[in-house]
């Protein structure tokens, strides 16, 4: 019975986790195609993804969207989150419903609907659009992060600091911020990981700057190259920090 | 800094439930007041009101003088220590206490300076760089009344803010408290639920209840002659004794209730005629005896004996009060 469990862990792990591997380890394949054998480690390939001037400037679009997407969200999503918890709102469950029902509509539908808008308003398709999608899909996480965060606690604190004469824009910045910095640091990370990677968004509302997925999705098109995997890597590699980073903020507080 | 407070007929309605009805209140420039009652008595709707956080539906209040209508928490001469402390948590104990002197825009160095000089009122000298959550509860309420004091409020409003101390913190904070009333000067509204509290710090008590001002006076006088049963009750232990012509001493008029606190009966006074004694059990500081009195079997009183009686169950005694007051049912 308790080597069935075992197994069934090992099994479970590999089923998550082996595409990754499998991933990881040809990107440092020696040799044209990345599957087997494993002809010996060469690190080539990233020589070559990191010499690419088109995929370093998609590395740059992602990152740079990625940042500047999720600091919006976040700041829309927090201050959502704030005005809901803190005042008595008629309909306020519809508004925290309406809020959260982007999480529940596929991505695709969400870039359709932005392209038929960009397209009727005028509006041409660049890096900003989709820092719009992207916005879309991430305040409805920031905003539960931060709504659920919200606690009696720093209310009593909200309420002293306006009894002490902090106006509301201080009570926000001085007090409330602050008071929430694990819960606002890890929805931030976490809207940096979902952005970076997206892609059905990315692709539908993005013309001549693209970003990491674009790019690699048309790498693929010709064909499958060790070169593929390596930016994959690279790409997990920056997930995985970001993850890692939203945690060590996360529980590093509550220690 | 101080300044007086006029409640003029000030009612607060919650939907249908009325929290405040038609209450009025003069509070005199540097005075401890404390707002003794029940919980739900509005006690702390009063206190929210006087501090901003509520609006009164109907009625006024004047803070040395000026209309607070429409007058923030932010805007008026009042701070506020709470219950439940609410410290930043994300800052130092200087920072905290120097939070409000920051929000008038006063220098970093004034600020340290006199956030030290408030840590050390409280009795946390040199303690600034500490956060909150390394402090005592105890502590930690010094420092929300530090920095409640810090900005030199006219009124400090103080809601129930011993109420999460142990009993034996508790009552070294109200000495403590009363000391630094005297020494600041400000006028000082207290609101608790504890009448030894309130007897221990207050110049004067004022006993609410369904919203409603009771009884208010210095703590002899609401103790020793309360002016409803409500107050008399609430002050702490008595005995209710109706004098509706079956029992009581001739010399006492009815109709009404005669009240007898415990400690107040004696070898002299107001003569109650022969009791029986019920039960005896020893408290410490003094002996506390039932006994049913002879003329009115089903009255059942409390009676305070010294340390040093010891009264036998059945014996008799002659009954006679030292002090007592009767009020209107």
């Amino acid at each position: 019975m308790k080597r069935l469990v075992w197994v069934y862990l090992c099994a479970a792990y590999a089923f998550i986790f082996l595409p990754v591997i499998v991933l990881v380890v040809f990107s440092f394949q020696d040799g044209r195609l990345p599957v087997p054998p494993f002809q010996g480690v060469s690190l080539q390939w990233y020589a070559k993804v990191l010499g690419d001037r088109d995929l370093m400037a998609a590395l740059f679009n992602s990152a740079l969207m990625a940042a500047v997407s999720s600091a919006v969200a976040l700041t829309l999503g927090f201050l959502a989150a704030h005005g809901l918890a803190r005042s008595v709102l008629p309909g306020s469950v519809w508004l925290r419903g309406l809020l959260i029902a982007p999480m529940t509509v596929s991505y695709l539908i969400i870039a359709l609907g932005l392209l038929t808008v960009f397209n009727q308003t005028g509006v041409r398709l660049s890096l900003w659009t989709a820092g719009v999608g992207h916005v879309v899909i991430n305040l409805p996480l920031c905003f539960a992060i931060c709504y659920a965060a919200m606690g009696d606690h720093q209310k009593a604190a909200e309420r002293a600091a306006r009894d002490l004469g902090a106006s509301e824009v201080q009570v926000l910045w001085l007090v409330s911020a602050p008071m929430l910095a694990p819960a606002l640091l890890a929805a931030f990370f976490l809207s940096v990981t979902f952005s970076w990677d997206e892609f059905i968004i990315a692709f539908l509302l993005t013309r001549f700057e693209v970003t990491l997925p674009v790019e690699i999705w048309s790498m693929l098109r010709s064909g499958l190259s060790p070169a593929t995997n390596a930016v994959g890597s690279l790409v997990f590699l920056v997930s995985v920090v970001a993850v890692v980073l939203a945690e060590v903020f996360v529980f590093r507080r509550r220690a | 800094m101080t300044a007086a407070v006029s409640i003029e007929g000030v009612s607060q309605r919650y939907g249908a439930a009325l929290a405040l009805d038609d209450v009025s209140l003069e509070i005199a420039a540097g005075e401890f007041v404390v707002l003794l009652g029940p919980s739900g008595c509005g006690k702390t709707t009063l206190l929210n009101i006087i501090g901003g956080f509520a609006e009164a539906s109907v009625g006024r209040v004047l803070i040395g003088g000026r209309d607070m209508a429409g007058v923030g928490p932010k805007d008026r001469p009042t701070t506020t220590v709470f219950q439940d402390y609410a410290l930043f948590p994300h800052m130092t104990l200087a920072q905290n206490v120097g939070f409000g002197l920051r929000m008038r825009g006063v220098s970093a160095d004034v600020r340290a300076s006199r956030a030290a000089e408030m840590l050390a009122l409280v009795g946390l000298e040199g303690r600034g760089g500490r956060r909150p959550h390394e402090l005592s509860g105890g502590q930690r309420q010094r420092v929300a009344l530090a920095r409640a004091l810090a900005v030199e409020p006219d009124v400090l409003l103080l809601d129930e803010p011993l109420g999460a101390l142990d009993l034996k913190l508790r009552r070294a904070m109200q000495d403590e408290l009363k000391a630094i009333q005297r020494r600041v000067g400000t006028t000082f509204v207290h609101v608790t639920h504890d009448q030894e509290e309130a007897m221990a710090i207050a110049d004067r008590i004022v006993v609410m209840n369904a919203g409603r001002i009771e009884d208010l006076g210095p703590p002899r006088q609401v103790y020793l002659s309360p002016r409803s049963l409500f107050s008399a009750g609430f002050m702490g232990e008595i005995n209710k004794m109706p004098l509706d012509g079956s029992f009581g001493p001739l010399d006492v008029a009815g109709p009404g209730v005669l009240c007898i606190r415990p400690e107040a009966f004696g070898d002299q006074g107001l003569s109650l005629g022969m009791a029986r004694v019920a039960d005896v059990a020893f408290f410490g500081s003094y002996v506390r005896v039932h006994v049913v009195p002879v003329a009115a079997p089903d009255l059942r009183l409390v009676v305070h004996l010294p340390q040093g009686v010891q009264p036998e169950v059945g014996a008799e005694m002659d009954l006679k009060a030292t002090s007592w007051v009767v009020l209107k049912t």
